[in-house]
């Protein structure tokens, strides 16, 4: 036991000083890229390292390009974001009287990630109100950072629970060993303390999704915090966890029983007139619901990677006034980032947890049997 | 961030889905049973032990009990044994007292018949000493003629005086 929790306590120290690393590091180059236009901007700076991007940006000019696949107008074209990203052009935008950067490259353009035809001529062309009016493209399915980063999650998941079950299978009911014993704890807590008591005698039932639901949001909250990744933001984005609170509401919809759907449409023992209020409420619950489950991880995610970028900006916004007070200010900065991280280490686990007993709340009044 | 990207939302579904099933199919499915098979098998464990101490209190129980009904019996023996040496111990003693009556009876019988016996010699030794006394007195006595007389007359006197 002694020895565990000091392998896990030097774990955690060197985890911490990667972190720092990490985001000294990636303030070097944040700075260095909008340094040269004049200022320091820590909103677009926050909003670009919380964006999806079609590339992983590891350190410094090093990045892992990835692929762009585009349904068009002319079928599928396929090609490396490198060729978007090297070949950076300025536009200036006349409305708003600002130059705006973009990426063109085969007759696209890619601006803020965003990927549209070229005009005829070649670059953007702007609308009255100074937005990009080029044509957007009929699907971007390009392999951005985000979803590189649930692939990963997939393949971590794949290799961690492969292993755990290969555990289980050579060692029987024998004590678990290694991850198994790490992961076990884990499944334990969300059947015992998560699905058991929210979903009764059906909970083994739906043990698979929410063990599913757990460990992605959990590995993929993670994989947010490590460091040299890019800054994957996976279940900060509003697509990913639109799917997963969809599947929540599908699994609701159709494993809902007459008890149900009776509870909703026609609630018994109600006066007429009280049904007329309360049915288009619980009707409005069914799509609120997931809504919530889908806006309380995304914006709880993104919070958390704003508040550490913002603490990163703080020490530009300093250091641009004069070195000492961004060296003084940075010392300070460093010390709530480090606390941040813990807060976040917390609200991965946190937020994961959230996620899976709500959905298994849910599921639980879904299949709930009539006892009266 | 915010807004929703289409192509990300397809690459999701499909990667949960393949996720799901895929996990859903190799490994939950095991992971779950094992921990169930065991849970199950320290549920029997407990229970046997459970009964193992509910028999080793019966067979404990019955252990007490035997010695208890053990200690009793010998301790019925005891006073069983006590009570039959006290009983010999008196009959000896009432034989013992009955037999020197008898004895103390036989002796005081023979002595007393001794005793007759001794007396009923010594009657007749003194008897004939007695007649040899008178004997030999007489014979001294009447040696004479004139003592002769004397004697014949005071006979007849006494047997006048009759």
């Amino acid at each position: 036991m002694e020895f565990k929790s000091n392998k896990i306590k030097l774990l955690i120290q060197k985890s911490i000083l990667v972190l720092v690393g990490f985001l000294t590091l990636n303030s070097v180059k944040a700075s260095s890229s909008e340094g040269e236009e004049g200022g320091f901007k820590a909103g677009e700076m926050i909003m670009h390292h919380i964006a999806d991007a079609h590339e992983i940006h590891i350190i410094g000019d090093f990045a892992i390009y990835l692929p762009v696949i585009l349904k068009t107008d002319d079928g599928f074209k396929m090609f490396s974001s490198s060729h978007f990203y090297h070949n950076e052009k300025h536009a200036e935008d006349t409305v708003n009287n600002t130059s705006v950067h973009y990426y063109e490259y085969d007759g696209f353009i890619m601006s803020h990630e965003h990927i549209y035809y070229a005009a005829d001529n070649g670059g953007v062309i702007f609308d009255e109100n100074g937005k990009i009016a080029n044509r957007a493209v009929t699907l971007d399915l390009s392999l951005t950072k985000n979803v590189v980063g649930i692939f990963f999650t997939i393949f971590l998941m794949c290799l961690i629970f492969f292993t755990v079950a290969k555990g289980y299978k050579k060692r029987g009911i024998g004590a678990p060993k290694g991850i198994q014993s790490f992961m076990e704890p884990l499944i334990l807590f969300i059947r015992d303390e998560v699905a058991r008591p929210s979903i009764g005698k059906h909970a083994d039932r739906f043990m698979p999704f929410l063990l599913t639901v757990f460990f992605f949001i959990w590995i993929s909250n993670l994989l947010g915090l490590v460091p040299f990744l890019g800054g994957l933001n996976i279940t900060g984005t509003l697509s990913i966890t639109m799917v997963l609170a969809a599947f929540v509401f599908i699994i609701v919809s159709f494993r809902g029983n007459k008890h149900y759907w009776m509870h909703i449409l026609w609630p018994p023992g109600v006066p007429a007139f009280v049904k007329l209020i309360l049915v288009p409420i619980e009707i409005a619950g069914i799509f609120i619901k997931p809504l919530v489950l889908m806006v309380r991880l995304t914006a709880n995610i993104t919070a958390g990677h704003i508040i550490i970028l913002s603490f990163v900006s703080l020490i530009f916004i300093f250091g641009q006034q004069s070195a000492g007070a961004g060296y003084g200010i940075g010392v300070g900065a460093t010390l709530f980032m480090i606390f941040m991280n813990f807060i976040e280490l917390l609200v991965a686990f946190l937020q994961a947890y959230v996620f899976t007993l709500l959905a298994a709340i849910y599921f639980g009044a879904a299949v709930e049997e009539p006892h009266h | 961030m915010l807004s929703v990207s289409f192509g990300t939302v397809i690459w999701t579904t499909i990667a949960f889905l393949v996720v799901v099933f895929v996990l859903g199919k190799f490994a939950w499915p095991s992971i779950l049973k094992s921990i169930k098979e065991r849970e199950d098998s320290i549920e029997h464990a407990l229970k046997d032990a459970e009964k193992a101490k509910e028999q080793m209190r019966q067979l404990k129980e019955g252990n007490e009990k035997l010695m208890a009904e053990t200690r009793q019996e010998r301790d019925n023996l005891l006073k069983d044994a006590r009570e039959v040496k006290e009983n010999i111990i008196a009959e000896a003693k009432e034989k013992a007292i009955v037999e020197a009556e008898k004895v103390m009876a036989a002796s005081r019988e023979a002595i007393r018949n001794e005793k007759a016996a001794a007396i009923a010699e010594i009657k007749t030794q003194v008897a004939e000493l007695s007649v040899l006394v008178a004997e030999k007195i007489l014979k001294a006595e009447l040696s004479s003629k004139d003592q002769q007389n004397a004697f014949v007359e005071e006979a007849m006197k006494n047997a006048k005086l009759n």
